[in-house]
Formats: C-alpha cells, structure tokens, sequence
C-alpha cells in the first residue's frame, strides 16, 4: 500500500512543477514591467526599484525562477499592497472557508446525483429518466452566478426562509472557538447546537448553487455507467441466482458503477474550484475566491499570483487524493502495482 | 453537399429538440448581427427620470439604475458575447488542432511536449487559471478571448492526438504515402479532413462552456468594462439590487444568458447525432 502512494505521489510531481512554472511565467516572461505590477498602480519610483531588487528581475529567467522556488521555499508569497499582511498568511486564514463551501456542495451534488442516476438507469426511458436527462443539460448550461442570485432573491427576498446571503455567519452570533476554522467542525465540536444550525442555514444556498453545476456530470457518469454494469453478464447471473433485488442493485452492480464516477471527479473538482469565485463573490463569502477578486479591483497583483497558485496545487493534491481512492474501491488496481 | 443537407433535414425532423435548439440558434445569430438595429432604445442613453421601473409595455424588461433600457442592452451585448466565444473557439480550434495532429502523427518529442502542455494546462481549475491569464496579460476583451482559448486547448489537442494517433496507420495514409506525398501533405489533405467529424462535435459542445466563461470573468469585473452592455457585466450591475427586490435587472440577462447556453449544449448533442456516422447509415 505504501508503495502505491509513493508510486502516486511521483506522478504527481510533474503536474506540480507544471503549476509552479506557469504561476512564475504569468508575471515574469509577459510585456510590461513585473516589478510596476507588484507595486501597484500608486507606487512610488523608489518602490518599484525595491521590489525590483527583491525579485531579482535585472538578473536572467533561470535565475530569477531559483530566487522564485526559494521564496516560495520560505513560506514567502509576497505581500498584499491593499492589506499590507503577508499574501500566504491571508490564503491560510481565508482557506478553511473556501474548502468548506466546496465540500458542502460536493455533498449535496453527490447526495442528490448518485440516486437519481441510478434511478435514471433503473428504468431508461421513463419519467425519472427524462428528469435526469433534463438536469444534466440544464445543469450545464447554468451560470453559478445567476443560479446564485436568483436563489437568493426566492430564498431570502420572497420566502424569507434563508438567512440574509451575505457572509458565513449572522452577525448576531459569535463566531465558535477556531479550532480548524471550519465553522460547521469547530461548532460542533465546542457543542454549540445553536451556532451550528446558523453556519448551515448560511451555507445552504452557496453550496446548493454550486452543487447544481457539478450535478450534471456527476448524474450523467453514474447513469451511464450504471447502465453499462446492469446489462452485464454478472449481473443476468446474480439475478438467475434468485438474489434480492437490493442486493444485485447496491452490492454487485453499484460498487462496479461507481469507479468511472470516480474518475470524473478530477473535472467535477476543477469546476467546482472555478465556480468557487463566482459563487463567493455572490455571497460574500470570505474565502480564497473574494480575496483574489479583491485583490483584481485594487490592481493588487501578488495576492492573484498566489490564489492562482494555491488553487492550482489544490487541484493536484485533490487529483492525488482521487487517485488513491481510486485504488481503494478497484482491487484490480491495487494488485497491478 | 445536397446529401448532408437532406440528412440533416431528416435528423432534425426526427429530433424536435435539436430543431427548437437550432431555431433558438438562428434567433441569436439574427440578434448578433442585426442587434444595434433592432435594439428598441439606445443601450448606452440615460434617463434618472426612468431609473429602476420594473417590466411594462414601454419597457419590456424595466430599467435600470441609471435608466437604461434593460432589453435593449440585452440585444446589443449578444454580438460581443458571441464574438468573444466564437474567436475563442475558432483560436483554440486551430491550435489545438494543430498541436494535436503533430503529437499524434510525429508521435516522439512532439509527442511529449505537447502532451505535457495540455497536462500542465489541465493541471489548474480552468477558470481559475483563464483568471490569472487575464490578470496578467492586462485586462481587456482580447485577452479574455486569449484566455478562453487556452483553458479550451487541451480539449483539441486529445481530440486531434488521439485520432491521428490511429489514422496515422491506416490503409489510405500508407498508400498516400506511396504515391510520393510528403508529411505536411498527408497531414493536410488525408488526416486533417478525417478528424474533422470528431473536432466539429468538441466546438458545439465547447461554445456554451465558452460564452459562460467569457461572462463569468466579465462578471468579476476582468475585460469587459462598463458602460459596455455584456450579460456577465449586467448580472453583476443587477446583483445589489436583487437582495432589495429589483429582480429584473440581473434576472433578464441571466436568463438570456442561460438560454444562450442551454442552446448551445442542446444543438452540440444534436450535432454529434448527425455527424457521427454511426447514426448516418
């Protein structure tokens, strides 16, 4: 086993490298003036200098890519010229937010899409069958800005059933003790029932919007595959056999289904880090994603470059995660290494 | 070319939603190109005598905070987010297309390289990265469409690899071959042609995906800039006002946005049933 996540993490390296050196060739290798960007628009001609210094950028590319690797070595990700704080001190503290947001929707697409694709292919061609196929096109097709704001105006404008959609949490309540800064985690673990019914009630509309984007794939995977698996041969035989219906269903035929929808998760993450931005910036959401839209109104370049590269190793390290779960579920996998 | 045409008439009479799609389709296409003429107000006229009304017979989808005519914006802005996702398609196509035939056909370094490329690309959440490649090369029109094509690039680099990868062994590129043609006139006039199919598919599916991508970076205020109606930059104008009730000014252009989307995926379905040849017989 340990072999396999070594053998996966070496796969790995190269995308990581690739995410390094397009982040380092976005500001470096493009016209215009690297040091003029980091200082941004009212800086000084004395700044500019000074940030030239520290970047290196009167030296060649190959050097200034080693001082660039030994930044990023010391933990150094520049400094946000709008907050004056360290950009890697802010990405850190703003990233429990963003990743709880994601995961919450990851939870609701899968809670909703995984039955409804497999009740798609349970009974192709009938009403829940359509259904499905409507969702997925439909799906698709949605801007998770304007499904957010429309959720909104329904939710919280007509019904008034949702919490005010700004932020993570009503001002009126304090915020629990940060323990992994994840406030549905940190509520529950100080015990505070109250506090957490708010975080939720806050969190429900952001993640059911992104949610409803990755629905569609998600869906579409398990319904295919789904099909694929229940007219195989195995299947025939297991219900020849006289098993329950329950059985060959969640038994036999879901554990095959389920490994094509794993690998679909890899594109169902991309999407979801995408529409991370957008579905924060609806909501006001303090994540990773405002902060790097704070940061492209105020002409604040260093904070972009290490949003773009926080999330670029995010997606690595997810597509690393998904690989070794991959090899969980496929016995046949974990035998080929 | 009469054939295709016949077979497509017939397609689209066996398929009712490919045909509403495809109606839908030459709707946009009429506004893209006649939209300043048939725009009932002057987009860009404002009036705070008429600010914030909601739909009426004057105004069909009301108007906005500073008066503006929200559906003659809405006509206007269809040429600029059609043109921002059909240059980028068209860019990301001929590269794409390009790179992939040589990884496939050259197979080798070519290979490796370009196949490291689109992996490199793939390596990031796509529109993060087209956000940071906005960022960086300075915020404009162009440069949204720059970054659309490059986040769709890899789509075209598999497809390309992967069928010359198999045609480069066929029967009718080895006698191609034998009759004296050079690689760049195999690749052009024997392999080009017969991956097309497959790249047609990828562009329908990939035009929807581009038009919300072009307005999901105008939406956080990269390219496009105000007062230039485009839909993601009017979903965002309207986004304030929603909380307070005026749900015209950011509904309307969301919907048309969605619809356009919505098209555009539906007729990529419609269009991979006529082309695959599959189908055809």
């Amino acid at each position: 086993m340990i072999r396999i996540v070594a053998l996966r993490l070496v796969g790995a390296l190269p995308n990581l490298a690739g995410v390094v050196v397009v982040t380092f060739l976005l500001t470096r290798a493009l016209p215009g003036d690297p040091a003029a960007f980091f200082a941004g628009a009212a800086a000084s001609a004395e700044a500019v200098e000074q940030i030239r210094e520290k970047l290196g950028l009167n030296r060649n590319l190959v050097e200034q890519f080693g001082l660039y690797l030994r930044d990023l070595a010391r933990g150094d990700f520049g400094q946000s010229l709008s907050t004056g704080q360290p950009v890697l001190t802010e990405l850190v503290s703003r990233l429990p937010a963003s990743l709880e947001l994601t995961f919450c929707a990851l939870v609701f697409a899968t809670v909703v899409a995984l039955p409804l694709g497999v009740a798609a292919a349970r009974r192709p061609g009938s009403w829940i069958d359509h259904l499905c196929r409507l969702v997925t096109t439909a799906g698709v097709s949605l801007p998770t800005f304007f499904t957010g704001l429309l959720l909104a105006y329904v939710f919280y404008f007509l019904l008034g059933v949702a919490p005010s959609p700004l932020g993570r949490l009503d001002p009126v309540f304090t915020p629990p003790p940060p323990v992994t800064r994840m406030y549905l985690i940190d509520s529950l673990l100080a015990g505070e029932g109250t506090v957490f019914r708010a975080c939720l009630a806050q969190i429900a509309l952001p993640a059911v919007t992104m949610g409803l984007f990755v629905l569609a794939p998600l869906a579409r995977m398990t319904r295919a595959s789904m099909l694929g698996v229940l007219s195989s041969d195995f299947i025939r035989t297991a219900r020849a056999a006289g098993l329950a219906s329950p059985t060959v269903l969640y038994t036999y035929a879901f554990r095959n289904a389920l490994l094509p929808v794993v690998t679909t998760l890899g594109m169902v993450f991309s999407f979801l880090l995408g529409s991370n931005v957008l579905v924060e910036k609806v909501f006001a959401w303090p994540g990773i994603g405002s902060y790097a839209i704070e940061s492209l109104t105020a002409s604040d370049y260093a904070p972009i470059q290490g949003f773009v590269l926080a999330m670029g190793v995010l997606y690595v390290l997810l597509n690393l995660a998904i690989d070794l779960l991959y090899g969980l579920i496929d016995p046949r996998v974990r035998l080929e290494a | 070319m009469r054939a295709a045409l016949r077979h497509a008439r017939y397609v689209l009479s066996d398929n009712p939603v490919t045909l509403a799609a495809f109606v839908l389709f030459s709707g946009f296409v009429v506004l893209a190109v006649a939209g300043p003429w048939l725009a009932p107000y002057d987009p860009l006229a404002t009036d705070t005598a008429r600010a914030m009304q909601a739909p009426s017979l004057a105004h069909w989808f009301g108007t906005d905070a500073l008066g503006r005519d929200i559906l003659s914006r809405i006509v206007v802005a269809t040429r600029l987010d059609f043109g921002i996702a059909v240059s980028a398609v068209a860019l990301s196509f001929a590269l794409g297309i390009a790179l992939g035939l040589a990884a496939g056909f050259f197979g080798g370094w070519w290979d490796r390289v370009i196949l490291r490329l689109a992996d490199t690309i793939m390596a990031f959440p796509l529109f993060v990265l087209a956000m940071g490649i906005v960022a960086a090369l300075g915020n404009s029109v162009a440069n949204i469409v720059y970054a659309t094509a490059i986040i769709n690039l890899p789509f075209y680099i598999r497809v390309a690899r992967a069928e010359a990868g198999v045609l480069r062994n066929a029967g009718f590129v080895e006698a191609a071959r034998l009759s004296g043609n050079g690689d760049w006139r195999i690749l052009s006039h024997h392999v080009f042609p017969n991956i097309l199919p497959p790249a047609m598919v990828q562009v329908s599916l990939n035009m929807g995906w581009a038009i919300l991508n072009a307005a999901g970076l105008s939406f956080i205020g990269l390219g496009v800039r105000p007062p230039t109606p485009e839909w993601g930059i009017m979903v965002a104008e309207g986004a304030t006002y929603i909380i307070s009730g005026e749900w015209w000014v950011a509904f309307f252009p969301g919907a048309v946005l969605m619809l356009a989307v919505f098209c555009f995926n539906l007729l990529g379905d419609g269009l991979r049933d006529i082309i695959d040849p599959r189908r055809r017989t």
